[in-house]
């Protein structure tokens, strides 16, 4: 019998894509005076659209105009009329959700699947849940009165383009900053509608500026003297540089880098549910997720059966046209990031581990890399150390929960763990243990605006989300000496 | 009688709870503000800091897994020994700092009060700063503060006693260990501090003091791989800025005051908050049915 999912795709045409898109600037969108980018849907290889970039002289123009707001409004009106605004941009945003996801997809590559349930609507949430703080301040626990840094300069990566807009916006405009912002080179496309719906819900110019282009934009933008605060999402490596070159300027930073996540399953978990939840782990969004289970740790005791369970799951999944409804797994985000994953993986087959990959058809245009399962992995092996950003999920184990840990916080990243057993005071002792910014247990990959994210150690510092996340965008010169 | 020889004192280093002689073997003369000779110091070395910084991993375990209630009694200890040696410490922070002794009573007296207000804050930073959020979703989620780990921190040049009570007892409170450059002209006090540490019930390796150049010694601390954060008030801006490039390497917290710090003001909560690491964990809540169809 012939159990093939009939394609069910969705209309790009939902998507509206104009042939060019302009940068955001005090209100009004104008061609930057950096050269045009081509942005690709990495589903097909093919040219999606054009971009306008900004320059140097964008930047400063941008910075100038998000003072200009802070000092002349967005610092002078209440916070409930900020949180007016906001709230009419969570609105906006559920309002053209289709669009978005379409947008989302055909400049990311991620199913549509993903990009409707998970990206768009929580970056609506995220607005929502923010909106509600703009007049609640003095209750945040930063002191009676905080105050707003002033303009933030902000850069965020090409993996959730409008959630991490919406996570680097949506906290600065509560706590009273106005705000300059770098999408990827990649995935500029969402973040410009949303421009749209910002100037739709009337936010005084300036308040809110993008600026599209490469990494020397980013680079200009935080670190441009007229610049209060510098929140960065993205790699290690950059995240270091941009820590280091700001060495000595007073300004307040934030940084989510990469991760390196043990999804640690013991024997007596539930087997199928922490199977969907490795899945989950690693390949939701390819895999292009800072925080995603990219080693597992399964006990010696069961390892066998959950890898071979774990195979049987991955033969399963659908890999190809991410615009499909029935896609599970899209295009990688570029060519360039697929070199880099496919280098990785080579990496693992030359230190010895042993690959296997998901038996799915690989279409013969756009960037795609196969679900991709090691096992025989030692931790000394560059794909137990490294942060591959894709679809490759490295097999690890342990006896005892002692080495569960031990193995588990050994790396310099710290952002997220998952723990899979039935024993509730192994889940809470487990949880304390690890050395990372979020446990999932029993679950994995669960993003709420109301739930704090962010890594220890090298993945960064400064939390995004919940009340701990406002803390990054407020001062209170009577909080502490 | 005035003609009896007074039994002078070597100061050492403070390193997991033994008080060492630099590794060096170095010393250098602190005088009084005056000018006349008041001690000879260990000179430390980037081995002292080295040392400092294992004994300081090594104590950050159990003393980051002591129950918050065991750390504010700890600390409140030390606020008893320090009690018991008021006039000592008034003397030399008088003597040290060139000040009078009216002064120096105020400045001995803040501090011990200040050890006695962090002492209270142990079990209240996770109910201030964590708790239930409220996800929209079938899953049960907190977020709480844990310890960030090793901090290096330079003490405040100037305010010898109380400066370097107000940059270290915030880092300790939450379950963090310290290693702390004491004042480099003024540092009688701090190696007396040790001295209460010693005898309080602190664990040996929680803060850890040592004395000497912070030029020489904090840029090995500020890029070793096992140090999680810098406290960096006590730091000239110069040397401060080179100390954040290198913090970079491995990602490091950084904090120090904006503007000149008052010690003697309301300590708030952001030096504490800077050495927090806020952790978020999830479970799914189940699908028990408490109304079990009916109403209730």
């Amino acid at each position: 019998m012939d159990w093939e999912y009939a394609p069910a795709p969705e209309s790009a045409a939902i998507g509206r894509i104009k042939p060019r898109y302009q940068m955001f600037v005090d209100g009004a969108f104008r061609d930057g005076r950096g050269s045009d980018l081509v942005t690709l849907n990495p589903g097909t290889g093919e040219q999606l659209s054009t971009v306008s970039t900004a320059s140097s002289e964008d930047v400063d123009e941008a910075v100038a105009a998000a003072r200009a707001a802070y000092d002349k409004y967005w610092s002078k009106i209440s916070g409930a009329e900020r949180g007016k605004y906001l709230f009419r941009i969570a609105r906006g945003i559920a309002e053209r959700a289709r669009e978005l996801a379409v947008v989302e997809t055909l400049d990311n590559g991620k199913p549509i699947k993903e990009s409707r349930d998970v990206d768009i609507p929580t970056a609506s949430a995220h607005f929502f849940y923010h909106a509600g703080w703009a007049d609640k301040l003095e209750y945040a626990g930063f002191g009676p009165r905080p105050r707003a840094l002033g303009v933030a300069g902000q850069v965020i990566p090409w993996n959730f383009p409008l959630l991490m807009a919406a996570w680097k916006i949506a906290p600065a405009l509560a706590a009273g900053n106005t705000v300059v912002i770098k999408p990827a080179e990649t995935t500029p496309l969402s973040i410009l509608v949303l421009a749209e719906i910002i100037a739709d819900a009337d936010l005084p110019p300036g308040v809110v500026n993008i600026l599209p282009g490469a990494g020397d934009v980013g680079s200009a933008l935080v670190n441009h003297r007229g610049v209060d605060k510098v929140a960065f999402t993205g790699s290690t490596a950059v995240g270091k540089a941009i820590q280091s070159s700001l060495a000595g300027s007073g300004k307040k930073v934030t940084l989510e880098l990469g991760g390196k996540a043990a999804n640690i399953v013991f024997d007596d978990a539930p087997i199928d549910q922490a199977v969907e939840g490795i899945v989950n782990g690693i390949f939701f969004n390819q895999g292009q997720v800072c925080c995603a289970g990219s080693r597992l740790l399964v006990q010696e005791s069961v390892a066998e059966e959950v890898v071979a369970k774990l195979k049987s799951r991955l033969a399963t999944l659908r890999m190809g046209d991410p615009m499909d409804k029935n896609t599970d797994i899209g295009a990688i985000n570029s060519a360039l990031q697929l070199s880099r994953v496919s280098a990785l993986a080579d990496s693992g087959d030359d230190e010895g581990a042993e690959r296997w990959t998901a038996p799915c058809a690989v279409p013969d245009r756009g960037f795609y890399f196969p679900p991709t399962v090691f096992s025989n992995v030692s931790p000394a092996m560059r794909i137990a150390r490294e942060e591959i950003f894709g679809p490759v999920l490295s097999v690890l184990t342990f006896r005892t929960p002692d080495e569960a840990v031990a193995k588990a916080n050994n790396t310099p990243y710290g952002l997220s763990a998952g723990v899979w057993t039935e024993k509730g005071s192994r889940i809470l002792g487990m949880a304390a243990a690890l050395r990372a910014g979020v446990v999932w247990a029993n679950t994995f990959n669960r993003f709420d605006p109301a739930a704090s994210f962010g890594g220890y150690k090298e993945s960064g510092f400064g939390r995004e989300g919940g009340p701990a996340g406002l803390g990054a965008y407020l001062t209170n010169a009577e909080d502490g000496n | 009688m005035s003609d009896r020889i007074a039994v002078a004192k070597t100061y050492k280093l403070f390193v997991g709870g033994a008080f060492p002689r630099s590794e060096s073997g170095r010393t250098y003369q602190v005088t009084t503000a005056e000018g006349a000779f008041l001690a000879n110091a260990a000179q430390g070395s980037r081995k002292d800091a080295r040392d400092a910084v294992g004994a300081a991993r090594k104590a950050f375990g159990s003393w980051s897994n002591a129950t918050a209630y065991n750390r504010g009694q700890v600390i409140y200890r030390i606020a008893e020994m320090m009690e018991a040696r008021r006039a000592q410490f008034v003397e030399l922070v008088a003597e040290s700092e060139g000040i009078k002794a009216s002064k120096a009573q105020v400045a001995v007296d803040t501090a011990i009060d200040r050890i006695v207000h962090f002492a209270g804050w142990t079990d209240k930073i996770a109910a201030v700063f964590g708790g239930a959020n409220p996800v929209a979703g079938p899953f049960f989620s907190f977020s709480t503060p844990e310890p960030t780990g090793v901090v290096a921190v330079i003490a405040p040049e100037e305010d010898s006693l109380l400066g370097l009570i107000s940059v270290v007892l915030p880092a300790i409170v939450s379950g963090n260990a310290v290693v702390v450059i004491a004042s480099q002209s003024r540092p009688v006090p701090a190696v007396t501090f040790a001295e209460v540490l010693a005898t309080s019930d602190l664990p040996g390796g929680v803060v850890n003091i040592i004395t000497g150049s912070a030029a020489e010694i904090a840029p090995w601390l500020a890029s070793h791989g096992d140090v999680n954060a810098l406290e960096l008030t006590g730091a000239e801006p110069e040397l401060r800025t080179a100390l954040e490039q290198a913090a970079a390497g491995t990602v490091k917290r950084v904090h120090y005051s904006h503007g000149t710090p008052d010690f003697f003001g309301d300590p708030g909560t952001a030096r504490m908050r800077a050495f927090l690491e806020t952790k978020t964990v999830w479970h799914p809540t189940g699908a028990v049915s408490l109304s079990g169809g009916g109403s209730y």
